[in-house]
């Protein structure tokens, strides 16, 4: 019998951007195995190259050199494919500003092949999971941080994709949004969901992920579980700086 | 696919109807004052009423006013949605995640531009078609009903082609510039106030607006609309128009993949 592909893998992934001032190498070489109800961890800091990562395994930024898969699909030859069976929540507010916030469900189900009235059960569905229900009606502007971000995982998770991708999802919320947040996580983790999480509050990645991988100048520098690195230099935090160095950067 | 597709157009015709007064409001007061003007206060005060060209000048604005309206409204259907999609939120990645080819995803935005400016032409019609001073009635008479339709389609695919080719190579910040030096220049030398046969009279001018495609267009409408008014051949405005509408397509297609994809 084959063996199952893994959630998410990458070999040798990169991403060089050119541009009129030279070429920058925000990813270089880096590998990666996520296995399916994983909840795994990206961590590092800021321009370490977790959003280009992420961008990549989600068909948006195109790799320049090595491979990375889905769900054993290629992301850089069929995309589509790979988009089926991905959701996103990007660190933008990208939730569609036209229409309302149940419109925001309904038409990403149908999007994915739902019928009308089933996008709209499943929409109704998932506002009333994510206490959104009473904001049904109003316009995503209207939305305060933490209620647009629930939003857009609730968005992400409409056609029930295999793969959840989260970029820094609680970046800039309040102490107790990112709690909410993080139970709400916890839940989709209970239920086998696999995630793949970027983040740089070293907290969120203890609290939340199976298994970490700290990255810094688009080079993977350890992965482990938490326990297992934490083993090997006592907090996390410090495992981290050790790893990424102590300069302050701009 | 299809679905998803039909789906984006839905939720297209959606944010359409929410906004359908004021998006068409701006869409005919333009034509229906110029005609106000033009065709019914001049000749009340004592000015001719008559064009270049021959005939009444309401006859001449009709189908120079449909085109022009077709063209606003195609490019900025298009252009003004995407220069928010495009900005620093980028939410152009909610439609993006879609499973559908990103080049699809282009053309879903030609084809609801494109139904967005049929819709324009066709309510500034009636308006321009009705508003002029006794004596004054434009002739208009339709002979040839396929060629009104590809020229009507295939104008407004071009103009919505060109909004989406321009609000991914423009800078949303100069959007403004765009208005300026593209959009007004090509209406004010686009044969909407008079036919191009007009311009025979002043050789160097009738040659350099062929460069602008809204010419193809008032005269496919004129020839369709007025033809007993000199006008372009049919081969030249077909050509250029269908034509094109598949190169435009093509390269807006492709400048849009580049934007949204890193």
């Amino acid at each position: 019998m084959s063996e199952e592909p893994p959630a998410v893998q990458a070999a040798a992934l990169g991403k060089t951007y050119r541009g009129t001032g030279g070429e920058v190498a925000a990813v270089r070489g880096l590998d990666l195995r996520i296995g399916h109800g994983e909840f795994f961890g990206l961590l590092g800091p800021n321009g370490a190259g977790k959003s280009t990562t992420i961008g990549m395994l989600t068909t948006l930024v195109r790799p320049t050199s090595g491979r990375a898969s889905v769900c054993g699909i290629d992301v850089a030859r069929r995309p589509v494919e790979v988009k089926r069976r991905i959701g996103v929540v990007s660190q933008n507010n990208t939730l569609d500003q036209e229409v309302t916030v149940a419109e925001n469900l309904e038409f990403r189900g149908r999007y994915f092949g739902m019928r009308r009235a089933l996008a709209r059960d499943r929409s109704d569905e998932l506002l009333a999971a994510f206490a959104l229900t009473d904001r049904r009606a109003a316009m995503p502007a209207q939305l305060s941080g933490g209620q647009a971000k629930r939003l857009m995982i609730c968005r992400a998770l409409v056609h029930r994709p295999e793969v959840l991708f989260l970029d820094e999802p609680t970046a800039g919320l309040d102490p107790q949004t990112r709690i909410h947040l993080w139970d709400t996580l916890r839940t989709l983790q209970a239920q086998g969901q696999s995630v793949l999480l970027t983040t740089h509050y070293l907290e969120e990645a203890e609290a939340l992920c199976d298994r970490v991988a700290i990255i810094d100048h688009g080079t993977l520098l350890a992965c482990d579980t938490v326990a297992r690195l934490k083993g090997t230099g006592g907090s996390l935090e410090t495992v981290f700086l050790n790893l990424t160095g102590r300069e302050y950067r701009q | 696919m299809t679905a998803t597709f039909l789906a984006m157009l839905a939720r297209e015709m959606r944010v359409l109807r929410r906004t359908f007064v004021a998006t068409f409001l701006r869409v005919v007061l333009q034509p229906l004052l110029f005609v106000f003007v033009f065709a019914y206060v001049i000749p009340k005060i004592g000015g001719s009423g008559l064009a270049a060209g021959g005939g009444s000048f309401a006859t001449v604005l009709v189908p120079g006013l449909v085109a022009s309206a077709v063209v606003m409204q195609g490019l900025l259907a298009v252009i003004f949605p995407l220069t928010m999609e495009l900005s620093w939120q980028r939410s152009i990645v909610d439609r993006v995640l879609a499973p559908l080819p990103v080049p699809l995803l282009a053309l879903e935005k030609i084809v609801a531009a494109s139904v967005q400016a049929l819709v324009g032409g066709l309510l500034v019609f009636p308006a321009v078609l009705l508003v002029h001073a006794k004596g004054q009635a434009p002739r208009v008479h339709v002979d040839n009903w396929p060629m009104f339709a590809v020229v009507l389609v295939a104008g407004a695919v071009l103009a919505s082609a060109a909004g989406l080719f321009f609000g991914t190579v423009v800078d949303p910040r100069q959007i403004q510039v765009l208005f300026a030096l593209v959009l007004l220049p090509m209406t004010m030398l686009g044969c909407v106030y008079y036919p191009w046969a007009a311009l025979g009279h002043i050789r160097w001018l009738q040659i350099a607006v062929l460069a602008n495609p809204m010419v193809y267009l008032s005269e496919g409408l004129r020839a369709t609309l007025t033809p007993q008014l000199a006008h372009m051949p049919a081969a030249a405005f077909l050509a250029v128009l269908v034509a094109g509408a598949v190169v435009l397509c093509a390269l807006a297609t492709r400048t849009f993949t580049r934007r949204v994809l890193t």
